[in-house]
């Protein structure tokens, strides 16, 4: 009982993180259609970004968090007006080729200077232990973090112009075009804030766990498990997503063994899709 | 006889190239050409297949490289543990892929854009991830050829020869099916689906009929020519079968060459393969292959959206007569 209790409550962390992990991919979905698959690339980006920030300058890495935002956020809206602006309005198959190329050039520059070997953030912030639980500090603040990122995009979207602008953008470009609202210029700040979210998602992880330059595809694929979990393009869904996935990695492996987990996680990620298509909360955009 | 030569011309074209392909490690006798034009052949099959769904109907399957696995793992098995010999395999490999796609085709197809790409990047995923566990497939160690299994085509140099002449014969076949499928009335209902699935619907095309049987016959030849490569690699493991990135380069072939044409995806893998090999092997662009492959990709999305065939076509009236 207590192992099972403490590998959800493992889970349950993690699932938070996941959660972050997946909303910029979900935000971006919501407002324009587009799936992003740079995704797991800014992800890792991001990664890199906390690891020099700390390596080679020394920079605590929960402040270095901050700077992956400003960048990753200045790296979204430039790669929305070079990659992403000509085919917003074309077909799905334009942008998830066109997300995928700048996929590839992030990769391949990332594994031309880094090449694909790990690297470690040498950063603790020490171990937290109640009764049967023992947590790191690093996943703790992972967690809290997780939450604070979440409630403050909510207060953006719902109590701040330019988030409503977003909102607006998202619910019929058209309406909100002839309302006066700049479209093209707040999708750019939406995919803006996707990507910085994702970066900031990635450097999180390498607070916690090993990274390579590869290492953000496997977030991606836990994402899009989580964003049609939490229904496609609903931000809040992809919190609750990211802990029912955190919960099925924490409670499975206790009682099956621990490769059957991505099988449960796909399989689900199809029959939801099949289903269920706004997800399980069942909102509909 | 010059009536039936100009209907078909958009047919010779392509296959003419790939009777090129085919000769050229005939005339220069080298082993290394042969395995240089195999793995063009691969590309260019495995292209034509995804070009019959993704071209004509306009679905984005994003994981199509699962009915490659599925075909390996369907005919290594039958090869290595129930001793089937490889002629049954291959058509036991296009079967169950054609079976496995009816049965998955008539599920996701109901799901469009975005929703339907994440489906199928899903099943991959879980396909993937299922072969891993299953122990009478090898788990995630996967299964291997016995050598003696090339003992018939007098060892493996023979069994190269026989693999690389299959999928000439293969990659000959898709490339007929997708102009006739192109031609027929058949094609002309999955093309309006593209264009616009609720008008097709209510012209009278049965539009979940139709996508499902696209979608087998995009299925088919994968599923072959699945049986065929990992028969010929001698090993089989998930993470090869099912790999999500050759899934997507797939569509970057399709893309390149010219999207919803016979003779795109001959170009588009053909050529990107040879661009491949060219960075691989240059000393200054070899560490960031795959960012200038990138680079290449956004600059064809955004300035050449329908590849170097469907602009060729846009350009000169005489050039859409002959080139399908």
């Amino acid at each position: 009982m207590d192992t099972l209790a403490a590998s959800l409550l493992d889970g349950l962390l993690i699932g938070l993180l996941y959660g972050v992990a997946a909303m910029g991919l979900t935000l971006i979905f919501g407002v324009m259609d587009v799936i992003n698959l740079a995704h797991g690339a800014i992800m890792a980006l991001g990664m890199f970004g906390v690891y020099l920030l700390f390596s080679e300058m020394g920079m605590n890495p929960y402040v270095a968090l901050i700077a992956v935002l400003i960048l990753g956020l200045l790296f979204g809206v430039i790669m929305y007006f070079v990659a992403v602006d000509r085919v917003i309005d074309e077909s799905p198959l334009a942008s998830l080729l066109s997300t995928f190329s700048v996929n590839m050039i992030i990769i391949g520059i990332g594994t031309a200077i880094w090449t694909t070997s790990t690297y470690n953030v040498e950063y603790s912030l020490g171990t937290v232990e109640t009764g049967p639980f023992t947590v790191t500090g690093a996943r703790l603040m992972a967690a809290f973090l997780a939450v604070v990122i979440t409630a403050l995009l909510y207060l953006f979207l719902n109590k701040t112009r330019p988030g409503k602008y977003i909102r607006a953008v998202s619910d019929n470009r058209g309406a909100a075009d002839l309302m006066g609202i700049p479209s093209h210029r707040i999708l750019a700040l939406a995919f803006g804030i996707g990507t910085a979210i994702a970066a900031v998602a990635g450097g999180m992880i390498a607070t916690i766990f090993p990274i390579t330059i590869l290492g953000g595809s496997t977030y991606e694929l836990k994402s899009f498990v989580i964003v049609v979990l939490g229904g496609l393009g609903n931000p809040l869904g992809a919190l609750i997503g990211g802990l029912i996935l955190g919960a099925i990695e924490g409670i499975v492996p206790v009682f099956m063994k621990t490769t059957w987990v991505p099988v449960i996680e796909f399989g689900l990620f199809v029959g939801i899709l099949l289903f269920r298509p706004t997800g399980l909360m069942g909102t509909k955009k | 006889m010059m009536d039936f030569l100009k209907r078909t011309v958009g047919l010779w074209i392509p296959l003419l190239v790939v009777a090129g392909i085919a000769a050229y490690p005939l005339i220069t006798g080298s082993d290394s050409n042969r395995e240089a034009m195999f793995s063009i052949l691969l590309a260019i099959a495995l292209a034509s297949s995804l070009n019959i769904l993704l071209g004509y109907t306009g679905y984005v399957s994003f994981g199509h490289i699962v009915f490659f696995g599925i075909g390996g793992y369907a005919g290594l098995y039958v090869m290595t543990v129930l001793g089937w010999n490889i002629w049954f395999a291959v058509l036991l490999g296009a079967t169950v892929a054609g079976l496995i796609a009816y049965l998955l085709g008539s599920a996701i197809l109901r799901l469009r854009g975005g929703y339907f790409a994440l489906a199928t990047i899903g099943v991959n995923e879980a396909m993937r991830a299922l072969t891993g566990n299953i122990d009478a497939l090898g788990g995630p160690i996967g299964m291997d050829v016995n050598f003696s299994l090339y003992k018939p085509f007098g060892g493996p140099g023979g069994m190269l020869q026989f693999v690389f002449w299959s999928v000439v014969a293969l990659t000959v076949l898709v490339i007929i099916i997708s102009f006739v499928v192109k031609k027929s009335k058949f094609g002309l209902g999955l093309q309006a689906i593209r264009e616009d699935e609720d008008a097709a619907e209510d012209m009278g095309v049965v539009a979940p009929r139709a996508k499902t049987w696209a979608y087998v016959l995009s299925a088919i030849i994968p599923g072959a020519l699945g049986v065929l490569f990992f028969f010929k690699n001698g090993h089989i493991e998930p993470g090869e079968a099912f790999r999500l990135a050759l899934s997507i380069e797939m569509i970057v072939w399709v893309m390149l060459g010219g999207i919803g044409t016979v003779l795109g995806p001959v170009v588009g893998a053909g050529l990107y393969q040879e661009t491949r090999k060219l960075l691989l092997t240059n000393a200054y662009l070899k560490n960031i292959q795959l960012a200038v492959a990138g680079a290449l990709l956004l600059a064809i999305v955004l300035f050449v959206p329908a590849g170097i065939v469907g602009w060729l076509r846009s350009r000169n009236a005489r050039l859409r007569k002959v080139l399908e």
